[in-house]
């Protein structure tokens, strides 16, 4: 290994020991809900170690909960994860031409949030893989072993403690959209429609899967407001 | 159960490895068209909401907990609180709520 590759996977590895930390209580928060469906420890950690992404997990696990065809996992996790498209796209324009075409792979295998974060932010006309390698040594073991906990925790937890843990992944997700609900008077009127027509779905149409509710509902609304609110260039893309 | 759960994680995990990696791989070009980008940036948005209400309120043991954390989840995100302290804060208003129901 070149010593600048050295020093890009201990710059990953050093960027990456928070995100680690924080995927542990996610995926802990995750394994709780995988339990409940469920998933063993060794398959949480599979689903976790594959995915790494808390909606699509998330999305998953209300799938195998209504026991639906595997074509409407397929479809859902589809939805949950198209965001990832876009920064996939941004760093596939990353990489420089000398970069062997295996190392796309690899570094696509591990985009999250904060690892696209991160490696955006660490600048630069290219990315050296290395420093995706660094970050996802923490965050993959953070997050697999995070989910195997949590479903372990099952057994070593009261009724009233899983109770309450339970909704710890759905006040991850409501930090996750409200502030941006808050700061973009669109975004807000999306959760907010998203909030009543889910609830409107849930009462009106039980007969309706949960999956097949997020995925109507998510074409639907956000479909809406692409056509009735289209984003500006430059204004997204993180 | 009808359904084989390994199966359900082969399909899961593959289309998430499709979606991360064939754009860095097979397309490498970045999305032009405003729609889909538009669309792609409401996603996150519409289904964490979608997903979040109402399987909230039907998670606890009771829906009155569910509820309420709920309700300070969404005033603790909006005044600025990290994840993990409206995590947290949902989780100990069900602990909390439930000692009393």
């Amino acid at each position: 290994m070149t010593s600048e590759n050295r020093q890009a996977l201990m710059d990953g590895f050093r960027d990456g020991v928070p995100i680690g930390l924080g995927y542990f209580v996610v995926g802990f928060s995750l394994g709780i809900v995988a339990k409940y469906v469920g998933l063993s420890p060794l398959q949480g950690f599979v689903i976790s170690l594959l995915n790494n992404a808390s909606a699509g997990e998330y999305a998953a696990f209300t799938v195998i909960k209504s026991d639906a065809p595997y074509l409407e996992i397929a479809l859902l996790t589809f939805i949950a994860n198209a965001r990832y498209v876009l920064m996939s796209t941004v760093l596939s324009q990353k990489f420089s031409p000398d970069t062997p075409f295996y190392h796309r792979i690899f570094v696509g295998f591990d985009v999250t949030d904060e690892i696209f974060g991160i490696t955006v932010a660490r600048g630069g006309r290219w990315l050296n893989p290395f420093y995706n390698y660094g970050a996802m040594l923490t965050a993959l073991p953070g997050w697999s072993l995070g989910t195997a906990c949590g479903i372990v925790a099952w057994y070593f937890f009261s009724e009233a403690a899983v109770s309450a843990l339970s909704v710890a992944l759905y006040g991850m997700f409501l930090a996750v959209i409200i502030p941006p609900a808050r700061k973009e008077k669109i975004i807000g009127g999306a959760v907010a429609v998203s909030f009543l027509l889910s609830w409107l779905a849930e009462k009106f149409f039980p007969e309706i899967s949960a999956g097949n509710r997020t995925i109507a509902l998510t074409i639907l609304i956000a479909g809406a407001a692409a056509i009735l609110f289209p984003v500006k260039e430059d204004d997204d893309d993180a | 159960m009808t359904h084989d759960i390994w199966i359900y994680i082969l399909v899961a995990s593959a289309v998430t490895l499709a979606i991360k990696i064939l754009p860095l791989t097979l397309i490498r070009g970045e999305i032009k068209n405003v729609t889909i980008r538009s669309f792609l940036h409401y996603v996150p948005y519409v289904t964490l909401a979608v997903m979040t209400f109402p399987a909230i309120i039907d998670a606890t043991q009771s829906q009155i907990s569910g509820a309420l954390a709920l309700v300070a989840g969404i005033l603790a995100a909006w005044f600025g609180a990290s994840l993990f302290k409206v995590a947290l804060l949902c989780c100990s208003v069900v602990f909390v709520t439930e000692l009393f129901l």
